[in-house]
């Protein structure tokens, strides 16, 4: 304690200051700040007034929208049908349920010290799918069967997305270790395999998942559509997954498998343990990128003949009770899938920074 | 080619002693015969032949490139030899997988990088393999690594992670990860060449203690000074070949061959 310890000098700015510096420093820079500043006064305001201040909340038909703002009856009385689709207003409990679940096993993830969150999310991963495996189609425990025909709006989009999401994860990391394997036939399956679904557009593969497929199954042996979509989009995606994961693998050091190998860690203790938690936390931003454009890649079941969210909305839009709501129709889809993907996309940084140990060998 | 068939056929069973040579072969633990191994075409190894006794403690020195990290990661396959045996603890390294993981379950290895497990806190590096590949129940497995953090003095740090110690400390933590697995061999392949001066001396004293508990060891270092103190033996090693093998006292003071001449003034030069 011999000297007092110096602290950073303290730079303090005023707000007059801050914008002559930022906003005003040269004419060219003055000129661009008003220029902008006018676009932005002069676009905000109406936006928020179509949304917002003038638009009809309340109401029962579309002759109740005023016409200068948004219609936002059109959404609040179709909703039901933009959220479950045809599945029979009786049953809609069972995907409540599922709803519920689902906000139950991953709104804890968010909370910092909640009891028991690991448990939660690892239920959601594994129990979930199950659960909802008897829930939603029903047929067995003596629910009534709901065919998967009359399933559609957000539920749809849900399913489609939780199942591609958490059945191309592992999937993934099998093709990537795989394509790193030093057995030749292993190889060669998981390069194949890669090489021709990430090459194939996700339509071509939805078209022939659900026009080709039937031709070639035996007679009598068909698989829903809905099934077949998802067998689809899974595939499709792992290879992707597979490249984001094998981009990780390629990432850990050699000194990482010679360290396990030195202590005798066999081959799947070495890449369970060692390997592949690193290689998956270092490529969580490339995970999460590939979850979210399968979320939204989601939306080309349409042309299948799904109604996922996209697919309902539109259909209504052409409803001749309710006419010119396109706008909000796509607002409000757009704005469903920005609620999903944005929250994936917090969850995977709060992640990152849990998981971050912080420093490279 | 008809002497690699013999090799093959002899190895069959992992726990098959080796007949005894002559002298005091019997009581070596590491046994290289003839060693070969080649990088493509070219030739790294050199006909090696090396017996190391239970106990005995060895330093392998030489210039860089002339094989001598090679040469110990062989004797726990890290690298595959082509030509020749290596049998440590009576059991011949080849192919087999479990013979291979057999011997590394008995031979510790410290790098030079240290190659810590980066998403592991220090007792969880120390304790993996042992609850892993030796099922010790995982209670005993953290005392146990707790007492070799103390031995190698860094028990505080225990539930940091890798990235949060020195490169002094982290070596420390390799060296206590290898123990916990009691291992009958450590292997060093050069342990303080990563390490800034002043920490080399941490690890030092580590390793000298470890020495005079008796463990088996073999070091790849440039630390002339810990050779002098610790070794039974030293080895020079150039461009593959063993060139000279000789007790410390004789190997810095006379040494036989020009070339281990020539490195000896060279590296004690200053």
């Amino acid at each position: 304690m011999a000297e007092p310890m110096l602290k950073p000098p303290k730079i303090a700015i005023s707000p007059v200051d801050w914008m002559r510096r930022n906003l005003f420093s040269s004419w060219y820079n003055s000129l661009l700040t008003i220029v902008v500043g006018y676009l932005v006064v002069t676009s905000v305001g109406p936006v928020f007034s179509w949304l917002f201040f003038e638009a009809t909340f309340l109401g029962t038909d579309s002759s109740d929208c005023t016409g200068t703002g948004a219609c936002w009856l059109f959404i609040s009385q179709r909703l039901n049908f933009f959220i479950y689709g045809f599945y029979p207003d009786e049953f809609q409990w069972r995907v409540n349920i599922m709803f519920g679940l689902l906000a139950v096993c991953f709104v804890p993830q968010f909370i910092e010290g909640f009891p028991w969150r690991k448990w939660f999310g690892l239920f959601g991963l594994t129990g979930l799918p199950v659960v909802g495996y008897f829930l939603v189609p029903g047929g067995s425990f003596g629910l009534e069967a709901v065919e998967s025909s009359k399933w559609g709006g957000l539920m749809l989009t849900l399913i489609l997305a939780y199942i591609g999401i958490i059945a191309s994860l592992p999937i993934g990391i099998v093709l990537a270790l795989g394509r790193r394997s030093e057995m030749p036939i292993i190889r060669g399956i998981c390069v194949v395999f890669i090489e021709v679904w990430r090459a194939v557009p996700l339509i071509t593969v939805l078209f022939m998942a659900s026009v080709m497929l039937p031709l070639f199954l035996p007679d009598g042996m068909n698989f829903e559509k809905l099934m077949r979509a998802l067998i689809g989009i899974t595939l499709w995606q792992s290879a992707y997954m597979a490249e984001v994961i094998r981009g990780g693998l390629q990432a850990i050091p050699r000194g990482q498998y010679e360290a396990a190998d030195a202590l005798g860690l066999g081959y799947w203790k070495k890449t369970g343990l060692i390997i592949l938690p690193q290689a998956l936390k270092m490529v969580i931003p490339g995970i999460v990128n590939t979850f979210i454009s399968l979320f939204k890649d989601t939306t080309l079941v349409l042309i299948i003949g799904l109604f996922d969210i996209l697919g309902t909305v539109q259909s209504t839009i052409t409803d001749p009770a309710w006419q010119n709501v396109a706008i909000e129709g796509y607002v409000f889809v757009a704005f469903c899938f920005w609620v999903f993907c944005f929250g994936i996309s917090r969850y995977s940084q709060n992640l990152e920074r849990k998981l971050d140990t912080g420093h490279k060998t | 080619m008809g002497n690699t068939m013999t090799e093959q056929t002899q190895a069959t069973d992992p726990k098959k002693t080796v007949p005894s040579q002559k002298d005091d072969n019997s009581s070596a633990i590491i046994r290289v015969e003839g060693m070969n191994k080649w990088y493509g075409d070219f030739h790294v190894l050199k006909n090696l032949n090396l017996n190391v006794r239970q106990g005995e403690r060895i330093v392998i020195c030489g210039p860089s490139g002339s094989g001598k990290s090679t040469f110990i990661r062989c004797i726990n396959r890290l690298e595959e030899h082509q030509q020749g045996r290596i049998i440590v603890d009576n059991i011949e390294l080849t192919d087999d997988i479990r013979h291979i993981d057999t011997v590394r379950r008995e031979v510790g290895m410290v790098f030079q990088h240290f190659n810590l497990f980066p998403h592991l806190t220090v007792l969880e590096n120390c304790c993996l393999s042992p609850i892993w590949v030796r099922k010790v129940p995982r209670r005993e497995a953290e005392a146990t690594a707790m007492e070799y953090l103390e031995r190698v003095r860094i028990p505080e740090q225990a539930s940091k992670f890798p990235g949060q110690l020195s490169g002094g400390q982290q070596q420390r933590v390799a060296i206590a990860r290898a123990l916990c697995m009691k291992p009958k061999i450590m292997l060093f392949d050069e342990p303080t060449s990563a390490l800034d001066p002043e920490m080399i001396k941490e690890v030092l004293d580590v390793m000298i203690e470890l020495a005079g508990s008796g463990m088996t060891m073999i070091c790849v270092t440039h630390e002339m000074g810990f050779a002098k103190t610790v070794a039974d033996r030293v080895i020079f090693m150039d461009s593959g070949e063993i060139v000279e093998e000789a007790p410390p006292h004789e190997f810095f003071t006379n040494p036989r061959e020009p070339r281990t001449q020539k490195f000896l003034e060279q590296i004690l030069q200053h």
